[in-house]
């Protein structure tokens, strides 16, 4: 899976307006998926995990920004990813599964948010773009 | 069986009683077949599947996702007889159409992002939870008879 150039423009597209909700949209992302998802919380024991949260609000706000970093370098994810990328596979070791799950709910955030601008090429290169990073993530898993 | 809170069947009944169920199904489909290529495989006699633009225009794309949706419609009436209402149409899908289960949940997925589009912050986490699970439910329900 390759993202084209048009995946990459209209991926940076939809991060320049959503870049200054960083937080926000992290957090609501996070919510939706513990949740949705509710085995996803066993990441997170440590965590106080009811609406509203600081502790999911700085995660999400973490989540946000390493999702804008790599649309800010589009070109090398790998690259950009590389410590995230090692800290999952040697500390966080979080299921290859759950990247698919968190790229559903931060479709969705987006959906709620920017309904206008997730086209269906627009929802299609996003979609590309998260899948991409989950691969990054979990591709020195071994 | 499923069980069903009463809280979830608020949720379900309440978002599908605004649902356009022909525009809704018609952007789902055109969505999967979109986000999805490969999904196109089931649909060769389609016409012209070549770009998103001939993807959303096409008649027999919104005539079939219309039809699809209605389906849905039947899980909605039927919560709790989920395997019962789909036992001949997951036979159809196995047998003649003989379509990967995966893509139920491809398109259930789909839905989702369709509801949320459409019902911006009235579509909280409870209800995507709910909804999420509806449409796991109706794809293990399609895959059900598969053999």
């Amino acid at each position: 899976m390759v993202l084209s150039a048009n995946d990459k423009s209209n991926v940076k597209g939809v991060f320049s307006k959503i870049s200054s909700h960083a937080e926000e949209y992290g957090a609501e992302t996070l919510e939706r998926m513990f949740t949705t998802y509710p085995q996803t919380k066993t990441y997170f024991p440590h965590f106080d995990l009811h609406h509203g949260s600081a502790q999911v609000k700085a995660h999400g706000k973490k989540v946000a920004s390493a999702l804008i970093e790599a649309a800010n370098h589009i070109d090398d994810i790998a690259g950009a990813l590389s410590k995230l990328s090692d800290l999952h596979a040697q500390k966080l070791r979080v299921d290859p599964v759950n990247f698919k799950l968190l790229g559903q709910c931060f479709l969705v955030v987006v959906a709620i948010h920017h309904p206008s601008a997730l086209t269906p090429e627009v929802h299609a290169s996003l979609d590309k773009f998260l899948c991409a990073v989950g691969n990054v993530l979990t591709s020195k898993y071994r | 069986m499923v069980h069903w809170s009463a809280e979830e069947k608020q949720f379900i009944t309440s978002v599908w009683s605004k649902v356009n169920v022909e525009e809704c199904g018609a952007e789902a489909l055109a969505r999967l077949l979109i986000v999805y290529p490969w999904t196109q495989r089931f649909f060769d006699n389609f016409g012209n599947l070549s770009s998103p633009t001939a993807i959303i225009g096409n008649p027999k794309v919104r005539a079939h996702g219309k039809k699809v949706l209605t389906s849905f419609g039947e899980a909605v009436k039927n919560l709790e007889n989920l395997k019962a209402t789909y036992a001949k149409l997951s036979e159809l899908h196995c047998e003649k159409l003989h379509v990967d289960p995966e893509n139920f949940r491809l398109l259930g997925n789909i839905l989702i992002i369709v509801l949320a589009a459409h019902f911006n912050k009235d579509f909280t986490p409870t209800c995507q939870a709910t909804w999420q699970k509806l449409v796991g439910v109706v794809a293990h329900a399609l895959a059900y008879k598969y053999h």
